[in-house]
């Protein structure tokens, strides 16, 4: 009961901060939105006792790259931005992605035989006891089984600072 | 659905009312605890300039922190016309909340602890606090004020730089460990018979530094530097809404202080903790918490007859009273018999407020000692010095404890291999410093006018 409670508690908040998220006109309001969507996701991961996913997603997300985010809307100047309708010639791209993902949704609501209102299908989490800990089975499984891919990941991420650095910076 | 709700709201109180009542406790003391920090750092600073300080509020002004509060409470609460009222509302309340919940993580005392044992432990601390940031940039930014802004840019710039420094310095300590719950940690400091502030120097060192910046104190309160931005983000914050960003400033402080004496200063153990319940010449250490609540009472005693009036008098020697029940009941543990059973809570938390109120009282002493930084020197001192020498000393710190595990070393031991590794990273530290250097001869002078260094 707990459980569910507190699932539909932090999703409600990370969907309805989405939905606002995108369509305030203040840049800051938005990116205060997108914080809390982060937040809530967050909130999600520890219901399901993911507690290391819980952390890093706060830490990554909303302590390191929205204040850089922050950071950056408040140094470029907001009053000719928000005169501007920008992005508006992805109108079409975004409508296809849109109903995409409204299919998926619907793909996965059909495949698992329930109808939205019947029993959705809500992660439950295990009890807490019977998990092994959290952070020690990410670092397993990514040191061993994934280390290749995570290797590769971290070059790529390197690769994608050094050339952002070398192309911000005339004389390095 | 309001019977689920309610239901769920039951199973949720019977869980977890212990934690709720001592989240409740900790926001109503630490406004009062607060106040006290203040209280001394202004003693502290009066001591260091050779003057006296408040002395009129209570006797030696134990009384003023209660008179300040009251004080903010009772003045105008200014909003300016242009700001954002909403994100102005938040600001301050993001700052304390982000503060207070993190200090739900921290164990003081192995019987003192929120939200109990869980796994990832420190990162909670950490990662938590660190969310105050968007209470500090958030409010200068909904002020729309230049002075505010300044302070609320310089503000995120500096804890973005250090924040990588502080959390290189978490993780060489954390090699020791292998673990983030924060009982275990202290734990593994007592198996070893050391802290880790021996096995690894460098990286306390680190985290002192980043963790003065973090918390925006001098000499890198750059934020609020008053000579130059008034009072930085907080310029326009006026009452209850200023005193809430002080709170969560000095909740700030205290944290920081935690994790530095969780992960580096033994946590609550006692120093040779190792020895305790054997018949041990060093075992006279578990007298000393009643003796220096015995000294201060004391030296209260011995100042009461010289105050001015009966009432600050018979304050004093209340105040004398209190520290030697406190004294009293940190004895009663070591010699009653059947009180033994709170040996670890009691004293437990003695040393670890101790510790903790140590690092604090450094902080304020660097405060009077050194000079404010200039922005460009404190981004320098973060980006070309802190970072690299944290980067090698995680790697040093890693080879050294390969070297451990081969050689069968603990304990003590392990300084033969985590010595070599720290003075090694001290000479790569000097290199770095002396390539810095050679690097400023060749550029000019004024390469480092950021437009956000004021």
């Amino acid at each position: 009961m707990l459980d569910k409670v507190l699932f539909y508690f932090f999703a409600s908040i990370a969907v309805a901060s989405a939905a606002l998220m995108v369509t305030r006109r203040n840049v800051v309001h938005g990116a205060i939105f997108l914080i809390t969507a982060l937040l809530a996701t967050a909130g999600i991961f520890l219901q399901l006792r993911a507690e290391f996913l819980f952390i890093v997603q706060i830490i990554l997300y909303v302590g390191g790259i929205m204040v850089l985010f922050v950071f950056v809307i408040m140094l470029v100047n907001l009053d000719v931005a928000l005169q501007q309708i920008q992005f508006a010639r992805q109108k079409w791209v975004a409508l296809f992605v849109a109903l995409a993902l409204a299919g998926q949704v619907g793909l996965m609501f059909w495949s698992s035989g329930k109808m939205p209102g019947q029993g959705l299908p809500v992660l439950t989490a295990a009890a807490a006891t019977s998990l092994p800990p959290n952070s020690e089975e990410v670092a397993k499984s990514l040191f061993s089984s994934y280390l290749l891919p995570f290797e590769i990941a971290s070059v790529l991420l390197l690769v994608a600072m050094i050339g952002a650095v070398v192309m911000a910076k005339k004389r390095v | 659905m309001m019977q689920a709700l309610f239901q769920a709201t039951i199973e949720f109180l019977k869980l977890y009312w212990a934690p709720l009542l001592c989240g409740v406790a900790i926001v109503a003391i630490l406004p009062l605890i607060v106040g006290y920090i203040v209280l001394v750092e202004r003693k502290l600073m009066a001591d260091m300039q050779a003057r006296l300080g408040p002395m009129r509020v209570g006797p030696h002004g134990l009384l003023q922190p209660i008179a300040d509060a009251v004080k903010l409470l009772i003045k105008e609460d200014i909003i300016p016309d242009n700001a954002d009222k909403l994100v102005f509302w938040l600001a301050p309340v993001l700052s304390v909340g982000a503060a207070l919940l993190s200090i739900a993580g921290l164990a003081i005392g192995p019987a003192f602890q929120i939200a109990q044992d869980i796994n990832i432990g420190i990162l909670f601390v950490v990662g938590v606090s660190a969310l105050g940031i968007f209470g500090i940039v958030l409010g200068g930014w909904a002020s729309n004020s230049h002075y505010s802004l300044m302070g609320a840019l310089r503000s995120s710039a500096q804890l973005v730089s250090y924040e990588t420094a502080a959390g290189m310095a978490l993780v060489s300590a954390l090699l020791f460990t292998g673990t983030l719950n924060i009982k275990s940690i202290v734990q593994a400091q007592s198996n070893e018979g050391i802290w880790f502030v021996m096995l690894a120097p460098v990286a306390f060192f680190t985290y002192l530094v980043a963790s003065i910046a973090e918390t925006n104190r001098a000499p890198f309160d750059l934020p609020e530097a008053e000579s130059e931005l008034v009072a930085g983000y907080m310029t326009e914050f006026s009452g209850f809404r200023w005193s809430l960003y002080f709170l969560a400033e000095y909740a700030n402080m205290i944290v920081v202080a935690s994790v530095a004496t969780t992960l580096f200063l033994g946590g609550w153990l006692r120093p040779f903790a190792s020895v305790h319940g054997r018949p041990h010449l060093l075992n006279f250490l578990d007298f000393v918490p009643t003796f220096l609540m015995a000294a201060v009472g004391a030296y209260c005693i011995a100042r009461a007859p010289k105050q001015p009036t009966r009432v600050q008098q018979l304050f004093m020697l209340a105040v004398a009273g209190l520290c030697n029940v406190v004294g009293l009941a940190l004895l009663a543990p070591v010699v009653v018999s059947i009180a033994k059973p709170f040996y670890a809570g009691v004293h437990g938390g003695f040393w670890f407020i101790f510790k903790v109120s140590l690092y604090i009282y450094f902080f304020m002493w660097l405060r009077f000692t050194i000079p404010r930084y200039r922005f460009d020197q404190l981004m320098r001192l973060g980006w070309h010095f802190l970072i690299p020498l944290s980067i090698i000393n995680v790697l040093f710190v890693g080879i050294a404890l390969i070297a451990g595990s081969y050689f069968h070393l603990q304990g003590w031991g392990l300084l033969l291999v985590t010595t070599p590794a720290a003075v090694i990273t001290l000479c790569a530290a000097l290199l770095i410093l002396a390539a810095e250097k050679g690097r400023d001869k060749r550029q000019e002078p004024n390469a480092a006018s950021d437009f956000y260094a004021g």
